[in-house]
């Protein structure tokens, strides 16, 4: 492992994510940094630098010493330029988005583990050809990795799961929320930090349950995603009692994203396409791609709220969340990322505190302890969501609180107060023990 | 006129020892940090109602007081900095400097230095409450939160959230010397009176860490079980020891409710119904009354220590936060009554 020192590795990184590389069909070369140089270690080489050090060691490199543990976090991505961009130029995707709530679980996980002679670094995968980036992982699994960190689409997740299938790695899904990767297509070495649909739908359900908002209308896009999405929705509409009253379908060409003009038109066209639909509560918008749904809020026929994809939307988080000590954990991204912690952020720092919590708790980096003790029911992560996540025994499901929210601010966090369960109302969100099609996990 | 001025002296004390002895509680100030509304709620504890409201700086959290009594001192959070209010006349005193994001306060056994962590800053300051200087930084883990003292004052205890560890610090060259691995996102820090051990509360873990601070090992963990309440409700953080340390008091936050613990058998006996999301916990001087911040109800809620039972709700400002009492029975004129000794 070459030493590599953060800030050149990250510009290493950040000139390889420009949009000629993007293309690139060879994995641009992994960044490893390793974390007690540069600019993300500053909460560990805080300490290293003052008194209260480590008992009889001064020096802040803690992986230089012989005794030290080091684990190593595979981090693979799949560059997705045909991806469309969102309507709104505030949704843009950056660069480092999900690597860096990566790089900050690093360093929190530096934290404890220089007390522990442990000492956590992440690798690099990006390409947009999956079969690349399996061919990778798997070399070095083989090598000795044990810990994959995931951003690929459903397929390719399934993909990466069945090339290391019998091999003691374990991969996070951060991104896809699909949910047959969690239910029939389950594999028992995939684990998710990243919401189910069911679970983002439950969780704006629950709320609109609790609004007693109970008449819908649903506008759902022509993506599958789009279909994916108003399927959970309709799911969590009959679990938690409400009606769909009618349902449409917006034939959308995206065309140019960014122009001049469009509102004028916009204005126009959805009172028209909105007109005559049943007396409703709420509007349901599916729009997984953020193309068209932005376009729903204040040009509706009726005047109702919208919620779904738009307007009042489901997400594992939002910049906004200051609850359960959450300013300082979005202070301390900002000071590390120099910008706002996305969900994917999030998604992929849950998966890697994971690790760092079982290496704390197991004092070890071997894979097969950590890997079993995740699954375990003394396994908890504390994660700014005011109570434990775990995983979910059945399908390897993290369980979360879901926070609903506009562009600006939180609204609520679900499961909303009422919704019981026998053993946690975070089960109350999502695809639930009895109902589980997951046959890997009990094998 | 002397001698006269005596017995009428002599009688008042004895009509007070005897008011104290054998009559209700004497009255002591208890204060509140309200932490979303920026006052400091000012409760008569034999009255048992609010007498008067402090205004603040912004989010005040931490309270404790001199060791005097004369200075009620909390750290306004947002405003980084502490503030410092006369505990008789309420009058603001002055601001002390801090770190970013001050939260907890605790004071040197001899009333000064001041140690606050600062939670955005992974460091604890070390203030110079006269001077209204700052004497030092010690750099701690990530989110420090709890603070304690051992009784002989040579030892800091401190909790950082997200490292998940107590730092045990010596006050004399602020050397690190140990750091426990608690349960997730610990909280509060408690000596024992004697100096034997050291509770640490950790929130989402749903524990208590019992630590012997000889040893710097955990020796003991507390676990809480309440029927109808899922386990991921359980969050302790406040933790109270009573008089003689043979009770444990600890809030359950979310739970709603306070467990009694054996300080020595480390069973839990009961739990007290309070309000919602009970955070921090505060004694009278007397040991008699136990006062809870409830968060989300807007209240405090008054347990009688001897039956263990809740006898009051108070309405205090809007999320209640920190607790402290005063050191000294109220004086006639502050709760307007006329009379001291009944």
């Amino acid at each position: 492992m070459q030493p590599i020192a953060t800030n050149s590795a990250l510009r290493l990184l950040e000139s390889s994510m420009g949009f000629n590389t993007l293309r690139a069909s060879r994995p641009v070369l992994l960044a490893v940094w390793a974390l007690l140089a540069g600019p993300c270690a500053l909460q560990s080489s805080a300490f290293a630098a003052a008194p209260p050090g480590v008992p009889s060691q001064t020096a802040p490199d803690a992986q230089q010493t012989a005794d030290v543990a080091k684990l190593t976090v595979l981090y693979v991505r799949q560059l997705r330029p045909k991806r469309l961009p969102p309507l709104s130029l505030l949704d843009i995707p950056p660069k480092d988005d999900g690597l860096s709530g990566a790089r900050l679980a690093i360093d929190d996980n530096n934290t404890t583990g220089r007390f522990l002679k442990q000492n956590f670094s992440l690798e690099l995968i990006e390409s947009e050809d999956p079969a690349e980036l399996i061919a990778e992982t798997l070399k070095r699994v083989q090598g000795g990795l044990g810990f994959v960190v995931s951003d690929l689409d459903a397929k390719a997740t399934l993909d990466l799961a069945d090339a290391l299938k019998g091999l003691d790695a374990v991969i996070f899904n951060i991104s896809a929320p699909d949910e047959n990767i969690r239910e029939e297509d389950c594999r028992a070495n995939l684990k998710h930090t990243a919401p189910s649909r069911t679970m983002l739908a439950d969780g704006l359900t629950q709320y609109l349950a609790w609004k007693r908002w109970g008449n819908w209308v649903m506008i759902v896009g022509p993506a599958p995603e789009d279909k994916a999405y108003a399927a959970a929705l309709r799911r969590s509409a009959q679990r938690f009692g409400m009606k769909i009253l009618e349902e449409r379908e917006f034939k959308y060409d995206p065309g140019s994203r960014r122009s001049d003009g469009g509102f004028e038109q916009i204005q126009q066209q959805i009172p028209a396409f909105t007109q005559k639909l049943p007396a409703h509560d709420v509007l349901i918008v599916a729009d997984e791609g953020e193309l068209f749904g932005d376009y729903f809020p204040y040009r509706t026929w009726d005047a109702r709220p919208v919620a779904g994809t738009s307007g009042l939307f489901a997400t594992s988080w939002h910049p906004a969340v200051e609850l359960w000590g959450g300013t300082q954990f979005q202070n301390r991204f900002k000071k590390l990322a120099g910008r706002n912690m996305r969900p994917l952020d999030y998604q992929a720092w849950m998966a890697i505190r994971s690790i760092g919590e079982a290496a704390t708790r197991k004092q070890s980096v071997e894979r097969k302890p950590l890997i079993d003790y995740m699954v375990s029911p003394e396994f908890e992560l504390a994660a700014f969501k005011g109570r434990a996540l775990s995983y979910r025994s059945w399908n390897g499901q993290l369980r979360q609180p879901i926070v609903l929210a506009t562009g600006k601010m939180h609204v609520t966090v679900s499961p909303q107060p009422g919704f019981l369960h026998q053993f946690t109302e975070l089960d109350t969100l999502g695809v639930d023990k009895p109902e589980t099609k997951c046959r890997s996990y009990t094998k | 006129m002397t001698a006269i001025k005596t017995t009428a002296a002599l009688a008042a004390l004895a009509l007070a020892g005897l008011a104290l002895g054998a009559g209700p509680a004497a009255a002591y100030k208890v204060f509140i940090s309200n932490e979303k509304e920026n006052t400091v709620s000012v409760i008569d504890s034999e009255k048992l109602e609010v007498v008067h409201t402090i205004k603040t700086g912004n989010r005040p959290r931490g309270i404790i007081l001199s060791k005097d009594g004369k200075w009620v001192i909390v750290c306004t959070s947002d405003d980084n900095r502490i503030q410092v209010y006369d505990a008789e006349t309420f009058a603001y005193v002055k601001d002390l400097p801090s770190g970013p994001d001050p939260e907890l306060p605790i004071l040197h056994i001899s009333g000064n230095p001041l140690y606050v962590s600062n939670e955005d800053d992974n460091l604890v300051t070390v203030v110079d409450i006269f001077k209204g200087t700052i004497i030092t930084d010690i750099p701690v883990g990530v989110e420090p939160e709890g603070m304690g003292i051992s009784p002989d004052g040579k030892m800091l205890v401190n909790t950082s959230e997200t490292t998940n560890m107590a730092h045990f610090i010596t006050t004399d060259g602020f050397k690190n010397v140990e750091n426990i691995l608690v349960d997730n996102r610990p909280r509060v820090a408690e000596y024992k009176s004697d100096g034997s051990e050291v509770w640490v509360s950790a929130e989402i873990g749903g524990t208590v860490s019992v630590i012997d601070p000889v040893l710097k090992k955990v020796t003991h963990k507390i676990n809480f079980e309440i029927q109808g309440i899922t386990k991921d409700a359980i969050q302790p953080v406040g933790v109270r020891f009573n008089q003689d340390n043979s009770k444990a008091f600890v809030a359950l936050g979310p739970a709603n409710r306070v467990a009694v613990v054996d300080a020595k058998t480390y069973k839990v006996e009961k739990y007290i119904l309070v309000g919602q999301r009970v955070w921090n916990l505060g004694f009278t001087p007397d040991f008699k009354l136990l006062f809870t911040t409830n968060g989300t109800s807007n209240d405090v809620t008054v347990i009688d220590v001897a039956s263990e039972k809740a006898i009051k709700s108070i309405k205090t400002g809007r999320y209640p936060w920190g607790i402290v009492s005063s050191t000294m029975p109220m004086k006639a004129a502050d709760n307007g009554s006329g009379e001291n000794a009944r």
